[in-house]
């Protein structure tokens, strides 16, 4: 039987979620129509007014908006409410140019925080649990969402954000943590770094990890979960929509991430033409907050590539769930033409046995044709003091991801620990085509 | 009958090879033989050495992948053709040398070769019967 935080709202049935999902999307339209000048504009241009929107479909007629947008308006420009009642200010880290800025009126955290909570139960997660929570504070949104989650839960929280990882170790040791928050690269890292401080991370009190900020795959669940000995739970945000919660897997299934469906609604688009996809189709995330005060965003273009399902749950949640990120539809590369996620490329690797899930993906350019060599580490597992079993296994590295995504690429191996390790999120792929 | 060999995994950067002599040597560890496969990307260093163990936990220490193998050392008549005869014997038995490399010190007149076989047990069985001396671990680390 599974547990929730808000019984009520997490399992309204259909009907009811999705009325007063178009009640709060009227509101929402309303208010920024009102407030923002940006989708004053931007509806005008469209040539439609909030009170079009008559039903949830009616959603679609909207225009997007974009990153880019945020950075137009930056710092403050898509702010709906006055600053006197922005309580806090986050911001993404932005890898060109400015970040993108959000800002938070009091109800914004307290919904923040009770998402965040919901999503900690729904990750198996009590009052009683120590939450270890690596997730970086500061202008990321990591840190203090899952902080004021745990506090609303009324679990304790250990504030430890990211770095340290030796003094990390000593206190979940010492603290007996029991629910562990980071980025899915950071729990690999701490577990090896652990064995290198002879602790074996797998005796530790921790009982569930809830990892997120970085794509990963089923296959890495599985490493997770073996070398940390705990529940390994998928969880989903982005700053610009509100930071950590906004989507959570269950732990009953663990097969799709639950999204708040009474405070986003969720569409799936064709990245190419922005159209509306069938439900199932696996395209860009596009998100609309409808309770959102400080930075309500419509339609907003996520560039996460997943899919959607209304499907019922074993959990007894009613709210849709997305699948598990395959990548971004900015992450991706294109090598010679093959579309390839490096999420892709690490669940081809952890297929294969006693291959680490560190690696590093470098496109170049030679000749006009592009390459693709994938640095992968060689542990005590993999190594023979024969070169015939080396080479056939970069062979086999190679093939495999030939067969699973049609591409060529040289497999290369290097020592171990070399490929820099990532306290935040790990770098996969360095491009040096100049194009 | 068999020698403890140590292999150590070495990319491909200038500086490599040097920081494993450099351990070891910073260890007191004595390298006896060695031999060095190399491909394009990579190399493997493959050494017999006075303290295995050591040897084994320093690189350890240093981050480096290190496997230990069980190799055959076999006394050549240093004479034309000695190599040759132990080869014969090999082939006889359709018995496979992975590698093999020469050992630096000379043990009574004799070179010392240093085998890795497809079939160890098989192949040191052959050689004995057929006369020849090989070396154990102890009496070749002291050499």
């Amino acid at each position: 039987m599974a547990t929730y935080f808000n019984e009520e709202f997490e399992t309204l049935p259909r009907p009811a979620l999705e009325a007063l999902q178009l009640t709060r999307l009227r509101n929402a339209l309303e208010r920024v129509y009102a407030t923002v000048p940006f989708y004053r504009a931007s509806f005008d241009m469209a040539g439609i007014r909030p009170g079009d929107v008559k039903s949830l479909e009616d959603l679609q007629r909207l225009p997007f908006t974009t990153k880019q947008d945020m950075r137009d308006s930056y710092p403050y420009g898509l702010f709906a409410a006055p600053l006197e009642e922005i309580v806090r200010i986050h911001a993404s880290s932005g890898t060109t140019g400015k970040p993108t800025v959000v800002g938070y009126t009091h109800k914004d955290i307290e919904v923040w925080s009770e998402l965040m909570a919901r999503s900690f139960v729904a990750a198996g997660a009590h009052r009683g649990d120590i939450i270890h929570n690596a997730y970086g504070y500061g202008l990321f949104t990591g840190g203090l969402g899952a902080h004021y989650g745990a506090e609303r839960l009324g679990a304790s929280v250990i504030p430890i954000s990211g770095g340290n990882t030796r003094r990390q170790i000593m206190i979940m040791q010492d603290f007996g943590s029991t629910v562990l928050t980071c980025t899915p690269s950071y729990s690999l890292f701490m577990a090896e770094e652990a064995r290198a401080e002879g602790v074996d991370i797998r005796d530790l009190k921790l009982r569930v990890g809830i990892f997120g900020a970085e794509p990963w795959s089923e296959a890495m669940r599985g490493e997770i979960e073996d070398k940390l000995n705990l529940d390994a739970i998928d969880i989903y945000g982005l700053s610009e929509i509100m930071g950590p919660g906004v989507a959570i897997e269950c732990i009953e299934a663990k097969h799709g991430l639950h999204i708040w469906e009474d405070h986003f609604i969720p569409e799936i688009i064709n990245p190419e033409t922005g159209e509306l996809l069938p439900v199932g189709e696996t395209g860009e995330l596009v998100i609309t907050t409808i309770t959102k005060q400080g930075i309500p965003l419509i339609r907003y273009r996520t560039r996460d590539v997943t899919s959607l399902t209304y499907e019922p749950c074993v959990c007894g949640r009613s709210h849709a769930r997305i699948t598990r990120m395959s990548g971004r539809s900015d992450d991706m590369i294109i090598v010679r033409g093959v579309n390839v996620f490096p999420s892709q490329i690490e669940s081809v690797l952890v297929g294969i046995e006693g291959v680490e899930p560190h690696y590093l993906l470098i496109v170049d350019r030679h000749d006009n044709l592009d390459t693709l060599e994938v640095q992968v580490e060689v542990d005590e597992r993999l190594f023979s003091d024969e070169v015939k079993v080396l080479q056939s296994l970069a062979r086999r590295i190679e093939k495999e991801i030939k067969d699973m995504l049609g591409v060529t690429c040289k497999a290369k191996l290097v020592e171990p620990r070399t490929i820099q390790r990532s306290e935040g999120k790990a770098q996969r792929v360095i491009d040096k085509r100049k194009l | 009958m068999k020698v403890e060999q140590i292999s150590i995994f070495i990319e491909n950067k200038s500086g490599r090879l040097a920081e494993v002599t450099r351990v070891l040597g910073d260890a007191g560890v004595n390298i006896r033989a060695l031999s060095l496969a190399d491909t394009s990307d990579f190399g493997i260093l493959r050494l017999i050495v006075n303290d295995c163990e050591a040897a084994n936990r320093v690189l350890r220490e240093q981050g480096f992948t290190v496997s230990k193998t069980e190799v055959v050392a076999v006394e050549v008549p240093d004479q034309p053709g000695g190599l040759t005869r132990i080869l014969q014997v090999l082939d006889t038995e359709a018995i496979n040398v992975e590698y093999m490399y020469a050992f630096v010190e000379q043990c009574g007149g004799n070179a010392v070769i240093i085998f890795r076989f497809d079939d160890s047990d098989r192949a040191i069985r052959a050689l004995l019967t057929k006369g020849f001396t090989i070396l154990d671990g102890q009496r070749l680390y002291t050499m």
